[in-house]
C-alpha cells in the first residue's frame, strides 16, 4: 500500500476528485461567484433538450472522430511506407512531411484560412484556373469540416514518424517467408504489416479520438478569421462558423462555463465527453481485432 | 502485448476528462471584500483595463497620474491588455493579486456582472458622493451598465454608431447629400454598385450581418427596438421594429444581388482592422461603423475621400433622423476588493470628472460617456468627430440592454438574422417566436 500511495494520491487528486466534483456540479447551478446550489436534472434537461448548439456540437464531433481520425491514420501510414521505400532523399522528404506537425496551431489554421479563402485564396485561383470548382472551404458550411481535416492532415508527421519506427520493427524475415509463399504486395501488407503494426494502430486510433474529442483551437479560429468577426458589444461571434459547422463540444464546455458563467451546464457536456471517450477506447480496445486484426 | 488492458482504458479513456474536470474545478471558490477600507489611507489598487496601442496606453496612464496628483494617497497599479475570459476567470478567483477595478470594451457581461454580483453595486457610492446618475450619464450609457436595478457599472467613454460614405463615389454617381431615411439609403446604395461578372467592381454597402459592423443589433437601433417586456420577458415575437429590421436588411440584400453574390465578395474583404478594411480602400462606397473609423483613416495612408453622417432611420421614423447604436467601455468595482472605497474614488475620477473624461476622449477618439463632457467645448472639434457627439446626444440613440447571460439573446437573434438573409427561414414570425421561446428559456437557465 505504501509502494502505491504516490499513485494513489495523484489520482485521487488529479482524477477522481475531479471527475466525482464535475459529475456533481452538473447537478448545481453554479455561477464560480457563488455557492453551487442543487438544481436536480436541470442542467441535464437544459443542454439535452432546449441548448440548440449541443447536437449540432455533437455531430460535429462524431464526424471528426469517423473521419478526421481515420483519414489521418490512414495518411500517416501512407507516408510512413512511402518514405521508408523510398531509396533516396528519404530523410529531405522526412523533413518535409514532418515540419508542418511543428507549426502552432493559431498560425497553421491562419494559414489555411488564408490559402484556401474563396475570395482572395490562391488555391481557388488555381482551381479556377484549371477549370474545377472552387469550393468555400470555411465560409461554406458543406467544406468546412472537409477543411479542417485537410489541416489536420498535413499536419500528420508525427503518425508518420511513429509508423515509420514501427515499419522498420517488423522482422524481415516474416516478408521473405511470405513472399517465398507467393504473397503479393497487397497480401503481404493485409497479412504481415497490418497484424504486426496492430498495436501502433490502435495507439494511433485511441489517442486520436482522445484529440479529436478536445478539438477546440483549429476550428475555434477557423471559424472566428472565417466568419471576420471578433465580437464585441451587439456584435456577437457565431459559435462554430459557417452555421455552426465547426462547432465542437469543447467549445460548448469553454463558452458556457467561462463566458457564460454557466458551470453547471458546462459540467453535463464535460460529462458527456468523458463517456464518449470511455466509449470510444473501450470499443477499439475490446473490439479493435475485429477490424485490425490479430496476432495475439 | 496487452498485458493491463483495464488500466490503459482507464488511462486512456480517463485522461480527457480528467483535464476538464480539472479546469472546470480549478474556479471552485471566491473570496469576499467589502467597502470597510479607509479612502484617506495610503494604499494601492490594482486597475485592469484593455487598452494596448501605445496611444492608448499612454492616454489612460496620463489620467491615471491626474487622478493620483488629486488623491496622492491612493496610488493605481494599471494592467493593460486584459481580454474579458482573464477578467471572468480573476473576478471568480479574487486574491491578493485580483484587480480592485476592472474595465471592459464590452457591455454584453455587464448583466452576468450585476447578477453575479462580481462587481459591486455603485448605487450607495454614488450617492454618498452625491452623483445623480440620470443627470450625470446620458440614458443608452446608464442602461447598458446596469441591471434590473443593480449599477454595478459606470461608463468609461462610449461609442457610437454612423454612416461613412465616400464622397468621390457619391459625387460621380450624382448623389449630393447623404441618405437621411431607408428608403434613400437603398436608393443611393444600388445606385453605388457596379457589378462585374458574378461579383462586383463596386458595392454600395455591405449589407450582410457578417460584414463587419453591420450587425443585427446596429441595425436595429435605427428602429429602435424593445428586446425585453418590463418583466425581463422577451419582447422579440412582438415588436414590429425588430421585425421591420429584419424585413429591411433582406429586402436590400435581395436588391444589391442577393445573398450568394454578396457572401462571395465579402469573401475578398482585408481585415476589418487593418488598412485593408473595405471601406478604406474603395471596395464599399458606405459603411456602418464606429467613431474610432475616422481616427483610422486619418492615422493611415488610405487615401478615402470620406464624410460623415447618422445612419438613416426608417421613412416614417424621420424624425428621429441623427440616432444612432450605443455602446462602449464599462468600469466596476471587483467584490472581491478589499479596498472598495478607494476604488470608488478612482471609478469616481474616470467616470465623472469633466476634465478627465474630455481628456481621454480626446486622447482616445472615443465619444465621452457624461452630459457634461459630451457638451464640453474642450472637445475635438473634428467635424467626424462632432457628428458621432451629436449621434451621442441624440435622445432617440439607443442600446442593447443587460441581460444576465450576457450576449446570448443577441447571439440567438443574431443566427435568426444569418438564416433569414440566405433564405433559410422564409417565415420570419415563426423564427422570432421560436427566437423568443428560445431567450426565455436560456434566461430562465440563467437564473
Amino acid at each position: 500500500m505504501a509502494f502505491l500511495s504516490p499513485w494513489l494520491l495523484g489520482t485521487g487528486l488529479f482524477f477522481i476528485y475531479p471527475l466525482i466534483t464535475t459529475a456533481w456540479l452538473s447537478f448545481t447551478h453554479y455561477d464560480g461567484f457563488t455557492s453551487p446550489v442543487w438544481s436536480g436534472w436541470e442542467n441535464w434537461h437544459y443542454v439535452f433538450h432546449d441548448y440548440p448548439f449541443f447536437w449540432p456540437a455533437l455531430r460535429n464531433t462524431l464526424w471528426f472522430v469517423v473521419v478526421l481520425v481515420t483519414l489521418r491514420l490512414v495518411t500517416g501510414l501512407t507516408l510512413g511506407m512511402t518514405v521508408i521505400a523510398v531509396k533516396r532523399g528519404s530523410s529531405t522528404l522526412r523533413t518535409i512531411f514532418y515540419a508542418p506537425y511543428l507549426a502552432p496551431p493559431v498560425a497553421a489554421t491562419l494559414a489555411f484560412v488564408f490559402l484556401l479563402n474563396p475570395g482572395t485564396g490562391p488555391v481557388n485561383s488555381i482551381l479556377g484556373k484549371l477549370g474545377l470548382p472552387q469550393p468555400g472551404w470555411f465560409n461554406d458550411p458543406a467544406w468546412s469540416k472537409p477543411a479542417l481535416t485537410l489541416l489536420a492532415i498535413w499536419g500528420v508527421g508525427d503518425l508518420m514518424v511513429i509508423f515509420m519506427a514501427a515499419l522498420l520493427d517488423v522482422p524481415r524475415e516474416l516478408y521473405e517467408a511470405a513472399e517465398l509463399d507467393g504473397a503479393g504486395k497487397i497480401r503481404r501488407f493485409r497479412h504481415v504489416t497490418l497484424p504486426t503494426l496492430r498495436p501502433i494502430i490502435g495507439f494511433a486510433l485511441i489517442t486520436g479520438v482522445i484529440a479529436t474529442m478536445q478539438y477546440y483551437t483549429e476550428p475555434l479560429v477557423a471559424g472566428q478569421v472565417a466568419s471576420g468577426q471578433i465580437g464585441g458589444s451587439g456584435q456577437q461571434v457565431e459559435p462554430g462558423y459557417p452555421d455552426g459547422s465547426t462547432l465542437t463540444l469543447p467549445q460548448l464546455v469553454y463558452n458556457l462555463g467561462f463566458q457564460r458563467f454557466d458551470i453547471g451546464a458546462a459540467c453535463v457536456i464535460a460529462i458527456v465527453l468523458f463517456v464518449l471517450s470511455m466509449f470510444f477506447a473501450t470499443l477499439l480496445m475490446r473490439r479493435g481485432s475485429v477490424f485490425l486484426g490479430s496476432h495475439e | 502485448m496487452t498485458r493491463h488492458p483495464r488500466l490503459r482504458r482507464r488511462l486512456a479513456g480517463g485522461a480527457l476528462s480528467a483535464a476538464l474536470a480539472l479546469a472546470l474545478t480549478a474556479c471552485f471558490g471566491s473570496s469576499q471584500g467589502g467597502a470597510n477600507d479607509n479612502p484617506n489611507a495610503d494604499v494601492t489598487i490594482t486597475f485592469w483595463h484593455g487598452w494596448s496601442a501605445p496611444n492608448e496606453v499612454a492616454a489612460i496612464q496620463s489620467t491615471i497620474d491626474a487622478f493620483e496628483k488629486v488623491h496622492p494617497n491612493i496610488h493605481v497599479k494599471a494592467v493593460g491588455n486584459i481580454t474579458d475570459d482573464k477578467i471572468n476567470q480573476a473576478l471568480r478567483a479574487g486574491g491578493s493579486h485580483a484587480p480592485d477595478v476592472v474595465s471592459s470594451f464590452t457591455t454584453d457581461n455587464v448583466g452576468e456582472f450585476c447578477t453575479s454580483h462580481a462587481f459591486v453595486d455603485l448605487a450607495p457610492f454614488m450617492s454618498k458622493s452625491g452623483i445623480d446618475p440620470t443627470s450625470t450619464f446620458p440614458a443608452p450609457q446608464l442602461a447598458y451598465t446596469q441591471y434590473n436595478g443593480d449599477q454595478c457599472a459606470l461608463p468609461l467613454l462610449s461609442d457610437a454608431y454612423g454612416l461613412y460614405y465616400n464622397k468621390a463615389m457619391f459625387k460621380a454617381a450624382g448623389i449630393t447629400s447623404p441618405p437621411k431615411t431607408l428608403s434613400q439609403f437603398d436608393a443611393d446604395a444600388v445606385k453605388l454598385t457596379k457589378t462585374s461578372g458574378d461579383t462586383y467592381s463596386q458595392l454600395g454597402f455591405m449589407p450582410l450581418y457578417h460584414g463587419y459592423e453591420s450587425s443585427l443589433s446596429h441595425f436595429a437601433a435605427q428602429f429602435s427596438p424593445t428586446y425585453f417586456t418590463s418583466d425581463g420577458k422577451s419582447n422579440v415575437a412582438n415588436d414590429p421594429p425588430l421585425a421591420s429590421s429584419y424585413r429591411w436588411q433582406k429586402a436590400l440584400v435581395s436588391k444589391l444581388g442577393g445573398y450568394d453574390r454578396l457572401d462571395k465578395y465579402r469573401t475578398t474583404f482585408g481585415d476589418e482592422w487593418s488598412n485593408n478594411n473595405p471601406f478604406m480602400v474603395g471596395k464599399v462606397a458606405m459603411a456602418i461603423d464606429g467613431e474610432w473609423r475616422f481616427g483610422m483613416i486619418d492615422d493611415s495612408d488610405s487615401k478615402v475621400d470620406y464624410a460623415v453622417a447618422p445612419f438613416p432611420v426608417p421613412d416614417g421614423m424621420a424624425d428621429q433622423y441623427g440616432k444612432g447604436y450605443i455602446t462602449g467601455t464599462i468600469v466596476g468595482i471587483a467584490s472581491t476588493s478589499q479596498k472598495q472605497n478607494a476604488a470608488w474614488e478612482f471609478v469616481k475620477y474616470l467616470t465623472t470628472d469633466t476634465d478627465a473624461v474630455v481628456n481621454f476622449s480626446n486622447a482616445i477618439r472615443n465619444v465621452p460617456s457624461t452630459n457634461a463632457a459630451l457638451a464640453s467645448p474642450d472637445l475635438n472639434q473634428d467635424p467626424s468627430f462632432q457628428t458621432f457627439i451629436k449621434i451621442a446626444q441624440n435622445q432617440d440613440s439607443n442600446t442593447t440592454p443587460s441581460s444576465p447571460n450576457g450576449g446570448a439573446y443577441q447571439l440567438t437573434l443574431q443566427n435568426l438574422g444569418y438564416a433569414f438573409e440566405k433564405g433559410k427561414i422564409t417565415d420570419l414570425q415563426a423564427g422570432l417566436d421560436a427566437a423568443a421561446k428560445q431567450i426565455d428559456t436560456d434566461i430562465a437557465q440563467a437564473q
